[in-house]
């Protein structure tokens, strides 16, 4: 069928930079790039392009620029360039909508809308170069009270506690499988959250052997699929996490295509090569919280009551009472992904629609708990769409304990957020399976990165915490009135639980 | 001695070690100039068979064949290591070419001499080592 649609960007390649050393020829996996025999030049054909930079940022001579094809003429506020190319490319394909990464629709990020405290003149702020600052937290359930005796002259707990994760930092990487993205960029993340003492999550792809050297660092997930999850996974990691639904799709399960089953998948996920690998919607053990707390169980009596367990579910319209239930369930953590959760593979309209922004859900979380008397029993884990030292600390402020970092780790290791990671074809090899691809992605440096990130937004976290007079990030966990609301409307401020800018 | 290694498993066959490589033995230095103008042979070859490939430089061998086969004494075993090659006593024969057991030696037909890694001996890191983008080529000891 004569396609419709015009190319949605526009390759502009310098004639007298270009080298024709072709390192954009072989850097595409998209095919844009092509050698003309007959004088040796360069051709692009822009209708393949996805934007993800990978030619522009390898070019030597910077010879490539590229530019949105702005080409809808006739575009309006109802009908906008991508409404009608959907309807083109679906007039065509008779297919349901795909994407990958979170959700690019202009709701209203709430971060950019909350402002931080500082100290001035009446209480003193804290150089944390100069003196101590704390940033390790512990996820786990806590007690209602804690008993201690005497012995010897010294003091010692009594109270027996919950198992703990124990964060030199309140971040973690998010739930990415093997299967979405490579082998290396799970090495990368493993070794970037060993080294920095902090935490990595296997996703519900399994946990590949190699790996398992890196598992008090490691949170494995156990979803619908059940993949790769026996005695020996569960007992190489720090915790658990049952993973009901994710942020960009809330609802529906997941489905790898057996083309990206190879050997390394096939043993990982303990299924046979070559076959689509499916999530369903729902765990079909898991119709209600009684059930849950059955799975959850199960899982602790597994592990020995030694590993928290973790409950993470999409950020919907009811969050708060369903985290409630999660927790008298018996969960350790509750983990809330947000709308704009990214995702390897997504229908688009699902993701772009359906859940709520992560900032309402960890504000109704917090205070359901708070008002039920029960917050002290687990911990709330953040994610979607965090993308700054800023936001994370308004997140600990408005009550969560610590954040998933997914789309944020991605981009640190090279990704160019295009959104194609459905293809399999990601130019940067983070989402691929295909072995001439996956090796550009150095987990040297890919580790390297992520501690570097890691290292400074801690710092920055520690100069806004000094600033606030703070010095451990455990104290402003869920001190709200160290934020301030600008531009937001009453319900929204009541909702966040937090005054507008100007209220005392 | 230190030599130029490949790590294959993260060589993603981008040929930019060739590009620098062709620029650090140009004239001008300029990587618009050396490659559109002056036409700069790379001083080392990228083998690719998809997925793998990895860059191949002379490997500065402890009993080079190259060296015993050269005809006019262009090609040296120096002391301290590396096979060097004085350009101007070259005449083209190519004997060396076929000696050498890694197909490390380019023709520069044109100009009817060998074109071979000289380990950027001018500079502390070869340029190809230096500006590959994944860390795939390094320069180190191993010992021989």
């Amino acid at each position: 069928m004569y396609t419709l649609l015009q190319p949605d960007f526009r390759i502009k390649r310098d004639e007298e930079r270009c080298i024709r050393c072709g390192v954009c020829v072989r850097q595409c996996a998209f095919d844009v790039h092509s050698v003309d025999t007959d004088d040796g030049s360069i051709r692009s054909d822009e209708s393949k392009c996805v934007a993800c930079q990978r030619c522009e940022t390898l070019c030597p001579t910077r010879a490539l620029t590229l530019e949105e094809n702005y080409h809808v003429a006739n575009e309006n506020y109802n009908w906008t360039g991508g409404v009608l190319k959907n309807i083109w490319k679906q007039a065509e394909t008779g297919g349901v909508l795909l994407t990958g990464m979170g959700n690019p629709r202009p709701y209203r990020i709430y971060w950019d809308h909350l402002v931080l405290n500082a100290s001035q003149v009446t209480n003193p702020s804290i150089d944390p170069l100069r003196e101590p600052m704390e940033l390790r937290t512990y996820l786990g359930s806590k007690p209602d009270s804690v008993e201690v005796v005497k012995e010897n002259g010294s003091l010692k707990l009594k109270t027996k506690l919950a198992p703990q994760l124990r964060l030199d930092a309140p971040f973690l990487f998010s739930a990415m499988s093997l299967g979405a993205i490579g082998y290396n960029v799970q090495e990368a993340m493993a070794r970037a959250a060993t080294e920095m003492g902090i935490y990595w999550n296997t996703g519900e792809g399994g946990l590949h052997k190699d790996l398992y050297k890196y598992g008090k660092n490691t949170i494995v997930q156990v979803a619908s699929g059940r993949f790769g999850v026996y005695k020996d996974y569960l007992d190489a990691a720090a915790a658990v996490e049952i993973k009901i639904g994710q942020g960009a799709k809330p609802g529906i399960g997941g489905h790898l295509p057996g083309e990206k089953v190879g050997d390394l998948v096939s043993m990982t996920r303990m299924i046979p090569a070559g076959t689509d690998a499916l999530s369903p919607a729902p765990h079909h053990d898991i119709y209600s919280i009684e059930d849950l707390s059955q799975l959850i169980y199960s899982l602790k009596e597994a592990t020995e009551y030694t590993k928290p367990v973790s409950v993470k579910i999409a950020a919907v319209h009811n969050v708060a009472a369903i985290a409630s239930g999660i927790v008298r369930a018996g969960a350790d953590i509750v983990a809330i992904d947000g709308i704009r959760g990214g995702t390897g593979a997504a229908p688009t309209m699902i993701r772009d629609n359906v859940g709520i922004p992560i900032e309402l859900a960890i504000a109704a979380v917090d205070q359901r708990l708070r008002d039920e008397g029960i917050r002290n029993r687990a911990s709330i884990l953040a994610a979607g769409g965090f993308r700054s030292s800023a936001d994370i600390i308004k997140a600990i402020a408005l009550g969560a304990d610590a954040v998933y970092l997914g789309t944020a780790a991605l981009v640190a290791m090279g990704c160019h957020v295009c959104q194609k990671c459905y293809t399999g074809k990601c130019n940067w090899g983070i989402a691929t399976q295909d072995p001439y691809l996956e090796r550009r992605l150095n987990p040297d440096i890919a580790a390297e990165r992520l501690s570097n990130l890691i290292h400074a937004w801690s710092h920055e976290i520690m100069e806004m915490l000094g600033g606030m007079g703070i010095n451990a990030i455990e104290s402003l966990r869920g001190n709200r009135l160290h934020l301030r609301g600008v531009g937001l409307s009453k319900t929204e401020l009541d909702i966040l639980g937090v005054r507008h800018a100007g209220a005392s | 001695m230190k030599r130029i290694y490949a790590i294959e498993s993260v060589c993603m066959n981008c040929q930019l070690c060739a590009v620098f490589c062709a620029t650090g033995h140009s004239r001008s230095k300029d990587i618009i100039k050396a490659h559109n103008r002056e036409k700069v042979l790379p001083r080392l070859f990228v083998e690719e068979k998809r997925p793998v490939s990895f860059a191949v430089q002379c490997r500065h061998c402890d009993e080079p064949f190259c060296v015993q086969s050269c005809i006019t004494g262009a090609l040296t075993k120096s002391l301290e290591g590396p096979v060097v090659y004085a350009e101007e006593k070259c005449v083209g024969c190519w004997t060396c070419v076929a000696a050498c057991p890694y197909g490390a030696i380019r023709r520069d037909v044109d100009r009817k001499k060998i074109a071979k890694c000289d380990l950027c001996a001018e500079l502390t890191e070869p340029a190809c080592v230096a500006n590959c983008p994944n860390q795939a080529l390094v320069y180190e000891e191993r010992g021989s």
